[in-house]
């Protein structure tokens, strides 16, 4: 077990080599020049040359790129060159955010496909699982963007039940230990200001989670139909179990294994791709940071960015493999 | 467990139900909603933000806009968003005066200039201090300039470059301030290289706000994080891409200002969110309503509508690289061919009006007598086939049309597609294209790939030669004079304007060259637009400014 996973974290090192290469060699491949974009028109083109050299965007990009990697090395995670400020201090507060939207987003999805799927399974071809597997249909194609605003619309404008954008309400604004504001409020014994801040998560959850909420019930679905019919389900029936303990305790444990691996992919895909749910929540988080540098050839912060969010993704998907385990005893990592 | 399920069940048929409840063929997202005037109004009745009720009025405003600031040093940035805050943190020795783009004093109380016009002499005003309580003084006006072009000042951080100083001032090399002394506490010198007939307009922008000494040297290059001037609100906290939080400066030197406590400033980049969020009484003012939520706000009592003076142009530009677009008859023919009022009806909700000239009917120099090419296309097809091309062009023509939107063009593409169905009819094809905006701004600069291309500017400083000369002139060639446009006279004209410092004399020179820039038609202006804000009825005192900045130190609630 040890040594499977010295031998994974091994692996990551060459993963995340190739990665920055390849976001290195597609950033430099896209036309557009960051000084003419985040000067603008309002600079004088001695400042743009000013900056392309201080970029070194003159040198050739291999020697970019290894000057590039020899900060990360050192640690330098680099400087933005829009805010000309280090990367390493900006970028937390939006992955806090980002952290905290997916979480909910997840809890969400999971919850609700979970059980979803189960009740599909347990009640095969009922009208519960019809509807539920429209549902999921519905919410697997739904545009992210226009449910958001439909939900605004609807929660936010006409009944005034939750707050339509932001992380937080400004009027009484909490204060910030961790920028994860959930445990901030609680750290703060702000029992008000924790409603505040759940409110506030209560729709761009339900806008990101939608997707993979349908993903993870027609996955629970089928899993658990598979699990339904083998023998040990059989035999269990057979003793004369109740059937919500034969769901619940003995197929489940199971049927859960591919589930969590779509889980896992799930959570790494929002970590880093929620840039549509961010701009219309107005939800500070580390996508919308990326795409902003996308759109301005923010380079160090697009390099930096996207390679922090690999680094988490291929993470989970070590604890993913490392769950299996734990929960399969057939799986034997040697 | 099971009722984990069951609710489970509740759930997805409730979301079930919300989706199917309001997609009735409503794809917009704002059909159906006009206004929020049932019986209530939005602010007070939206328990996901409870606006102070305390029977006193509101002292908190939150302002909503779409975009975030760079930074918060206003030397160093370019961009309006970065400036719009950095204005409530300093002020410039100068100001416009709210809604115009007229100079009037600020932090200098009084200025003379000699009759060479080679020297300046500002008379600041007494007893101002910095929001660290360090003294304002000619000391810390010197400090600022020398910071500003000195390219070896030690206060010039990593990554810093005083980009609107070198555009304005002259770059290195060729600055138009030869020095700035202290002649004592409460009096400073400028001493010119040469005449700059703009010279006051200029020192009036925000982007020349002055920033305590102290500050800068103790801070250091954490000063563009945490600013500190003598402007009526302390920079108190800035969550990036979030809200920025403002104080009321309580030693503020203008009496009786700021009348609010408290200005929050949040990041909402989604257009209709960022609406929905003000009629939900979570912002109090919101920066750049689509055309399109025009109706529900005018529909709506709790809330009203802001008008930014119109300071801006939109225009179309032909590029003079590219054959037949060098040729004065086809450009001339194509300019004849372009329906402004139409396009200003079905995409700018009216709130613009049709262009003449390369710059804003409001500023001074403004050249009435020109008249536009009218629409006709008979005129237009004459046109082409005097320039020899009865038969309309025979390529396709490759413009531009702007991905972005921008407060002089909300919706580029859609005014170039109204655009391609009138050149249609005079037997010109158009191509759209609509690159990634930094690509866009690439290709255009090299003008190797565009035939015409669309785009905008926004005044500076409130002189006609921020437009003519910095759009127009063979000297922004590379740069902002995409058309590649080379006119002699020209540039004879805008360059002597430049050193003429008697502004009747000056308003003769730039009212010929509109003449000369009409006549060679490099390009068809197409709108000057009126930028929308939106804020609650009760929101008094809020003067928006024509160059996008303005305090919000006079603003209060009823």
């Amino acid at each position: 077990m040890n040594s499977y996973l010295i031998k994974r974290v091994m692996v990551l090192f060459p993963v995340l080599i190739g990665m920055t290469l390849i976001v290195f060699s597609i950033i430099h491949a896209i036309p557009g020049d960051p000084a003419e974009t985040i000067l603008g028109q309002k600079a004088t083109e001695q400042s743009k040359q000013a900056l392309r050299n201080q970029l070194g965007l003159d040198k050739p990009w291999l020697q970019q790129y290894f000057n590039y990697m020899g900060d990360l090395v050192q640690g330098d995670l680099g400087t933005s060159i829009r805010t000309k400020t280090p990367i390493a201090k900006e970028i937390v507060p939006y992955l806090a955010a980002t952290l905290e939207l997916t979480a909910a987003s997840m809890l969400f999805a999971t919850f609700v496909g979970v059980n979803a799927g189960i009740l599909s399974a347990w009640r095969q071809n009922s009208w519960f699982d019809y509807t539920a597997m429209i549902i999921a249909l519905i919410g697997v194609s739904m545009p992210i963007f226009w449910l958001g605003l439909m939900e605004q619309l609807l929660f936010a404008l006409k009944l005034h039940w939750l707050p339509s954008i932001g992380r937080m309400d400004q009027r009484n604004p909490v204060e910030t230990i961790t920028n994860l504001y959930l445990l901030d409020t609680i750290l703060a014994g702000r029992w008000d200001q924790l409603w505040t801040v759940i409110k506030h998560l209560i729709l761009p959850s339900i806008a990101l989670g939608t997707i993979p909420m349908a993903i993870i019930a027609r996955m629970t679905r089928s899993s658990m139909l598979e699990v339904m019919n083998s023998d040990y389900i059989r035999t269990a029936k057979a003793k004369g179990m109740s059937q919500f303990f034969v769901v619940y305790k003995h197929a489940l444990k199971n049927a859960l294994i591919p589930v969590l691996t779509v889980i896992g992919l799930q959570t790494g895909a929002l970590l880093g791709g929620a840039v549509l749910t961010e701009t219309i929540f107005a939800w500070p988080g580390v996508g919308r940071y990326i795409f902003e540098a996308i759109s301005s050839r923010d380079y160090p912060v697009i390099q930096t960015g996207i390679l922090i969010i690999a680094f988490i993704f291929v993470v989970i998907n070590l604890l993913v493999d490392l769950l299996y385990a734990a929960i399969d005893p057939r799986i034997n990592y040697k | 467990m099971k009722k984990w399920g069951n609710l489970a069940l509740v759930l997805m048929l409730g979301a079930g139900l919300a989706l199917s409840g309001c997609g009735g063929g409503n794809n917009t997202g704002n059909t159906g909603n006009t206004g929020n005037t049932g019986g209530n109004t939005a602010a007070t009745n939206a328990p996901a933000s409870s606006p102070e009720t305390s029977g006193t009025a509101q002292d908190t405003l939150i302002l909503g806009r779409g975009g975030d600031s760079a930074s918060l040093d206003p030397a160093i940035v370019t961009d309006g968003e970065s400036l719009k805050i950095a204005h409530q943190v300093f002020d410039s020795l100068l100001e416009y005066k709210p809604g115009t783009s007229e100079v009037q004093a600020s932090l200098a109380d009084s200025w003379e200039v000699t009759p060479d016009g080679l020297s300046y002499t500002f008379k600041l005003h007494p007893g101002v201090k910095f929001h660290d309580g360090t003294d304002f003084n000619a000391e810390a006006v010197v400090f600022n300039f020398q910071r500003w072009s000195d390219p070896a000042s030690e206060y010039k951080f990593e990554g810093d470059s005083f980009d609107y100083y070198d555009s304005m001032f002259g770059p290195d090399g060729s600055r138009v301030i030869k020095e700035v002394k202290a002649v004592d506490e409460s009096t400073v010198q400028f001493v010119l290289n040469q005449p700059q007939a703009p010279f006051l307009q200029n020192i009036a922008m925000t982007t020349f706000g002055i920033a305590s000494p102290a500050a800068v040297k103790e801070k250091k290059e954490n000063f563009k994080n945490e600013p500190v001037g003598t402007g009526p609100f302390v920079f108190k906290e800035w969550k990036r891409n979030d809200s920025i939080t403002l104080d009321k400066n309580i030693a503020y030197w203008k009496e009786g200002l700021p009348k609010l406590n408290k200005v929050i400033v949040r990041s909402i980049p989604d257009n209709s969110a960022r609406f929905t969020a003000l009629q939900n009484g979570e912002i109090d003012l919101m920066e750049d309503l689509s055309p399109d939520d025009l109706s529900a706000l005018e529909n709506s009592s709790a809330l009203t509508k802001i008008e930014r003076p119109p300071f801006n142009v939109a225009y179309l530009g032909f590029n003079f690289k590219k054959k037949p677009f060098d040729n004065v008859k086809v450009r001339q023919a194509l300019s004849h061919a372009v329906n402004k009022q139409e396009i200003i009806d079905a995409f700018f909700a009216g709130q613009a009006q049709a262009a003449v000239n390369p710059m804003p009917p409001s500023l001074w120099g403004y050249n009435d007598s020109v008249k536009d090419y009218e629409y006709d296309l008979d005129k237009a097809k004459a046109l082409l086939a005097e320039a020899g091309y009865p038969d309309g062009l025979p390529d396709p023509v490759t413009l531009y049309a702007m991905p972005v939107s921008r407060p002089y063009m909300p919706d580029g593409k859609k005014v170039a597609e109204a655009i391609q169905a009138e050149w249609e009819k005079i037997g010109v094809k158009t191509v759209i294209e609509s690159p990634e905006w930094a690509t866009y701004l690439d290709d255009t600069k090299a003008g190797e790939k565009d035939d015409i291309f669309m785009l905008g500017w926004t005044g500076d400083n409130g002189d006609p030669d921020n437009f003519l000369y910095t759009l127009l002139d063979k000297d922004a060639i590379p740069g902002n004079n995409r058309a590649f446009y080379v006119n002699e006279e020209l540039h004879t004209l805008l360059t002597g304007a430049q050193k003429e410092t008697d502004q009747g004399k000056r308003t003769e020179l730039y009212k010929q060259a509109q003449e000369i820039i009409k006549a060679d038609a490099p390009w068809i202006p197409l709108v000057h637009t009126t930028p929308l804000l939106a804020g609650k009825a009760n929101l008094k005192g809020f003067v928006p400014g024509p160059t996008g900045t303005e305090y919000y130190s006079e603003i209060y609630f009823e």
